[in-house]
């Protein structure tokens, strides 16, 4: 909310710089977001003037010669073009030094032949309207010529624009962040404004107000003004707050409506009496389709969840959000109904939010206002026709809704106040804050009895009440302290710390973090080749996305690892790794609306290895280079691993190059070269890619290492070359030779493959580094010779493998 | 004979001095001291001689084979050392050409680094750390947390929703509900993870990364907020910061408050050069969290599912804090999506 800090100051003047005032009320709640300095410049060249003498500009038809008495003894000469202007007219007069509010500097000048030694402005020209049609007429009693016009005029406003929080919609209006200034520093707060009412209640002739119970109106008024003078100006010192305020004056009757809302904070509406279809206004909710013509020229239609006021011609106004062109004032309106009502704030956001209009009204209505406001704003309203009309409301004021009714005491104890602050809170100071306020305190034993203002509806407890004296006593009395620890050491889970290992070990590898979208596009199930039936095509869909591209929650971290790569590609990067730890979501049947599984993966494409002189060609990376990753991985965390040929491939792998990954022998995830489709699709030539189900890995981390007795005895190392078939998986080879060795059989190490047409048609060779141990005694070249028969004997008899010698 | 001896031994000992290579060396060993050369012979002649003349003799012949050994071994360790020198001044390389490079490591993401950052920060007070679901119900989301039934954060422009009664969390807030129903005071928690809001500028991403806080046992105080935020605010950002509260409005806390912690790039809001510092822009503080007190209306939510929390007089603090800002504002980050683009030269920078 943008706040005038002069209007400020005319109800509470703490004598505080305008920095002051934004720190106080920015510590006592009120975010001050910015301080914007409005008007001329060099206001000290802004002064009454006299046109004395008018005599028409010798070369130029519009043109007028001034001569203008500005007080000084000398009469200046200054070139008018403004029709309006007049002999004797009192006028305000910019000298040369003067800075006018659209930033134009005003200098000695000539204008067709003739010097000018100043500037007749405008209202617009003094940053008080936006009427540039003519000058700015002074009344003679502003003179005499020569007086400061900053003595008349308001030329210079600083604007504080105010974050309001939602629970405060009291102040949306200028004298609840008066009040708010007298609670924090306790400069004098003045009479509210609606004091003193001039209205009165009652019935009310001329009008008919019906509300549908349940359209979300807790409170509607109304009183009638008859016999308004329309040709009556707004003062200008309203004018030029409702200017400061970001609103534009119109006419004396919506500026009153305006005004008032300024002040109170409530909204107000005024109908043309006479443009009331019937005499009656009807308080319901909006039919679906039903279309209004609001205030700024455009139709809006509307639906079963809006609300408007109609009479009997239909709808006139969007309730709480803008008033209709049908029954708006104009400047033939001499009879006014003003209506202030309170709505249902979410209702009204709803609104406004839907029709894409939002008004100084909707904005605070959608906070959620007290009744207590409508009233209010009435009973200022009323002082200002008076004041400028001159015209007393008729008598009786429709009222209906929730009354004021009178809110039970809170009490307050200032003890646990104290325990809650962390700072002894006496029970007379709490009283007086609570008092500046607003609130009616009364000091009952130790406790404090407290009724709040009616406009106050967030203060319903007594921890609201410990907030208000928190912030209004100043949080920097607040100690700082630590508690005592209350729950013993704290540390990483198990699944905590391993993860942390897993994205230690895999940066280590060679591998960036990137953070991916949780949203997914719906086309991504086609895009990475999945089967109709692949429960991957199943997604937690979002009913509001921000995009259709944006509706689902992704099952499968793939999709961000393409992005980071097609990104990266795209700005000529070849040498690409990438993993991301994160949730997939799968849509739950039962309670819970989704699983939320955390996986691994990765991608890695381009040169295995970075170039160098010695070896300038390094491979791409492919399969083999993901599952050294993994080797390096799950070989870190000690985890029992393998890979094994896929029998039914990933959709999105090369067929002849994907592999399941096994942990403790079980599905653990996958891993392959992608599909050549997709990497076209990403632009890159080829890429390894894995993903991996996080629980599974650290279930399968050993929790705890114990010592093993590290053998006294030598090993005896043998090679076995064995020819296989081609289809037959190298991991294959490895596994039975392990499990057909027998104890003395430590491990088995693979180090060559190799395919020649000397060796046949669709045969490789496969060579094997065993080494043998025994716990007990030193083995011999025969005790490893047999071992290695059990071997061969095996695998020939599973795989037909044969040994080469 | 043994004059003989002498002989062979002059002989011998002239060869051995006349060799240049180590090779001719071991040719020579072979013929002076091999099983077929003279010496050797001569040994074996020794048992044909009369008793007598056996013990000069046979002295005489070691003294000439020990000496001739040595000759040679002593010439083998000259010559090796001086073939040595000969070899390695013909072997030589480039040692300034780029040496072979290890795997080059690659980095957490930003937001990895700083969620750990914060994470240790709370451990070494004595929080642990919990975690809870994306896809969240309305009810942890909003109702436990006090938000009014029309509350506008619920509004279908703000929220994410999967059908009426679940949503994509848009704070980590449900996390303490959950944490609370889990387990009776005394309590000390964080959560830290992904939230979800319908908002995409430049300065919000429908995706960002929160963590929450969350403090309960009797007698906790908003001193005890104020004291553990202030040695958060030390440990991320230099143990000189300054913390101040400034009153807000969060719906599950009462008192409820947003810190600020003292500019770490400026004095005052001027920098160096007495310009106004960009970070703060001048204004000395800078707003980095939002906290309060844990609203009684929210003990009373968590009380009907966990009696441990009914009916008992406790006082708790939570706060919440966004990673993206905290990582933006200590590593000079000037864009957010500057963390989702995943661009490699952004990510080298970091971790
Ligand atoms: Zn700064």
């Amino acid at each position: 909310m943008r706040v005038p800090l002069s209007l400020l100051r005319s109800f509470c003047d703490p004598e505080l710089s305008t920095d002051e005032i934004a720190s106080v009320l920015a510590l006592s709640g009120t975010e001050v977001e910015r301080i914007t300095e409005l008007g001329v410049g060099g206001v000290e060249n802004f002064v009454v003037g006299n046109v004395v003498e008018l005599i028409a500009h010798p070369d130029a038809d519009r043109l007028r010669v001034c001569t203008v008495d500005v007080g000084d003894g000398t009469n200046r000469t200054i070139v008018c073009g403004a029709a309006n202007v007049a002999e004797g007219q009192f006028v305000a007069v910019a000298l040369p030094g003067a800075v006018v509010a659209n930033g134009m500097k005003i200098k000695l000048s000539k204008l067709r032949g003739v010097k000018s030694e100043g500037m007749i402005c405008s209202e617009e020209e003094l940053g008080l309207g936006s009427s540039s049609d003519g000058i700015l007429e002074l009344d003679p009693t502003e003179g005499p010529a020569g007086r400061p016009l900053g003595e008349v005029l308001t030329l210079q406003e600083t604007v504080l624009e105010l974050e309001i929080t939602p629970n405060r919609p009291d102040c949306l209006g200028v004298w609840g962040v008066a009040r708010e200034l007298h609670a924090a520093t306790g400069a004098a707060l003045s009479a509210a404004p609606w004091d003193d009412d001039l209205g009165s209640v009652g019935s009310l002739d001329g009008l008919v107000v019906d509300l549908d119970a349940g359209c979300g109106c807790s409170r509607f008024t109304a009183r009638i003004y008859e016999g308004i003078d329309p040709t009556v100006p707004t003062p200008r010192a309203i004018k030029a707050h409702l200017i400061a305020a970001g609103m534009r004056s119109v006419s004396a009757v919506v500026d009153i409506t305006n005004y008032a809302m300024l002040v109170t904070g409530e909204p107000m509406h005024a109908f043309d009496l006479d443009r009331i279809a019937g005499g009656t206004l009807k308080v319901r909710g909006s039919n679906p389709g039903e279309v209004v013509e609001a205030l700024d020229g455009t139709s809006y239609e509307l639906n079963d969840s809006d609300v408007v006021i109609a009479d009997a011609d239909g709808p006139t106004s969007i309730a709480g959000v803008m008033g209709g062109a049908r029954s708006e004032v104009s400047d033939a309106t001499t009879r006014v109904a003003l209506e202030a009502a309170v709505w249902n704030g979410p209702g009204i956001h709803a609104t406004s939010v839907r029709l894409g209009l939002r008004s100084e009204a909707s904005t605070r209505f959608e906070k959620g206002l007290a009744p207590v406001m409508a009233g209010r704003a009435q009973a200022f309203a009323s002082k200002l026709f008076e004041l400028i009309f001159a015209c007393a409301p008729n008598p009786g004021t429709i009222d209906i809704g929730q009354g004021e009714g009178d809110s039970e005491p809170i009490q307050l104890d200032p003890a646990k106040a104290s325990s809650l602050l962390g700072i002894e809170v006496e029970a007379s100071s709490a009283a007086t804050t609570l008092s500046r306020l607003g609130c009616v305190v009364e000091q009952a034993g130790p406790l404090l009895h407290v009724v709040p203002p009616p406009e106050r509806l967030d203060l319903g407890r007594a921890v609201d009440l410990v907030e208000e004296i928190a912030r209004i006593d100043g949080l920097d009395r607040i100690p700082s302290t630590l508690p005592p620890s209350a729950t013993g050491a704290a540390s990483l889970s198990d699944a905590q710390r391993i993860r942390r290992r897993i994205e230690d070990t895999l940066a280590g590898l060679g591998l960036f973090e990137i953070a991916g979208w949780s949203f997914d596009s719906p086309r991504i199930a086609d895009r990475l080749l999945l089967t109709e039936s692949d429960p991957r095509r199943s997604a937690v869909i979002i009913e509001n996305p921000m995009s259709a591209e944006e509706s689902l929650l992704r099952t499968t971290l793939l999709g961000s690892l393409l992005d980071a790569a097609a990104h990266n590609s795209s700005h000529g990067i070849k040498r690409l790794g990438f993993f991301e730890i994160g949730s997939v979501y799968i849509p739950a049947s039962s309670q819970s609306a989704a699983t939320e599984p955390p996986r691994i993966a990765g991608l890695l494409s381009g040169p295995s290895r970075l170039p160098t002189w010695r070896d300038s060609e390094p491979p791409s990376a492919d399969v083999h280079s993901g599952v050294g990753v993994l080797a390096g991985l799950l070989d870190t965390l000690r985890v029992d691993w393998s890979v094994i040929a896929s029998e039914s491939p990933e959709p999105f792998l090369h067929p002849g190059r994907a592999a399941e990954v096994l942990v403790n022998g079980l599905t653990a995830g996958w891993i392959g070269d992608l599909h050549p489709q997709i990497s076209d699709s990403v632009g890159v030539e080829s890429a390894c890619v894995f993903e991996l189900d996080l629980a599974k890995i650290a279930e399968a981390v050993p929790a705890i290492q114990h010592y093993q007795a590290v053998s006294g005895q030598p090993a005896v190392l043998q090679d076995l070359a064995v020819i296989v078939p081609r289809a037959v998986s190298s991991g294959e080879v490895v596994r039975i030779a392990l499990e057909s060795g027998g104890e003395v059989l430590e491990s088995v190490e693979l180090f060559d493959v190799y395919a020649s047409p000397e060796l046949g048609e669709d045969v490789v060779s496969i060579a094997l580094r065993l080494t043998f141990r025994a716990e007990d005694r030193t083995l011999t070249e025969e005790d490893a010779s047999a071992a290695r028969a059990l071997i061969v004997n095996q695998l020939n008899l599973e795989l037909g493998a044969t040994a080469r010698v | 004979m043994i004059d003989q001896i002498e002989q062979l031994r002059n002989s011998a000992e002239a060869a051995v001095t006349a060799c240049s290579t180590v090779a001719d060396l071991e040719e020579q060993r072979v013929k002076w001291l091999g099983r077929k050369a003279e010496l050797p012979n001569l040994l074996r002649g020794i048992r044909e001689l009369p008793a007598d003349q056996r013990g000069p003799a046979g002295q005489a012949a070691n003294q000439a084979r020990t000496s001739i050994e040595a000759l040679i071994d002593s010439r083998t360790s000259e010559l090796a050392a001086a073939e040595m020198l000969l070899n390695l001044a013909t072997d030589s390389v480039d040692p300034t050409l780029p040496g072979d490079p290890q795997p080059v490591p690659g980095r957490l993401h930003l937001l990895t680094q700083t969620r750990r950052e914060i994470e240790d920060v709370f451990l070494g007070l004595g929080y642990a750390i919990a975690e809870g679901p994306e896809v969240e119900s309305v009810a942890f989301n909003f109702d436990a947390l006090n938000h009014h039934p029309t509350h506008p954060a619920r509004s279908r422009t703000d929220t994410f929703y999967v059908d009426s009664e679940t949503l994509l969390r848009t704070h980590t807030s449900p996390v303490q509900i959950r944490s609370m129903i889990d387990q009776p005071p005394p309590i000390r928690v964080i959560a830290p993870g992904r939230v979800y809001r319908r908002d995409d500028d430049a300065t919000h991403t429908p995706q960002f990364h929160q963590i929450e806080g969350l403090a309960v046992d009797e007698g906790l105080s908003l001193a005890d907020l104020k004291g553990t935020l202030l040695a958060f605010a030390k440990a991320i950002f230099g143990s000189d910061r300054e913390i101040r509260l400034r009153p807000h409005f969060f719906p599950f806390t009462e008192p409820s408050v947003e810190i600020d912690v003292s500019c770490f790039a400026c004095e005052g809001g001027k920098s160096g050069a007495g310009e106004r510092c960009n970070v703060c822009r001048g204004a000395g503080w800078i707003e980095i969290l939002g906290a309060g007190m844990v609203d009684p209306n929210v003990f009373a939510y968590v009380g009907d599912h966990q009696p441990a929390y009914a009916d008992r007089d406790l006082q708790g603090f939570a706060f919440g804090l966004g990673v993206e800002r905290i990582a933006m504002l200590k590593h000079s980050v000037p864009d957010l999506r500057l963390l989702y683009t995943n661009d490699l030269r952004f990510l080298r920078q970091f971790g």
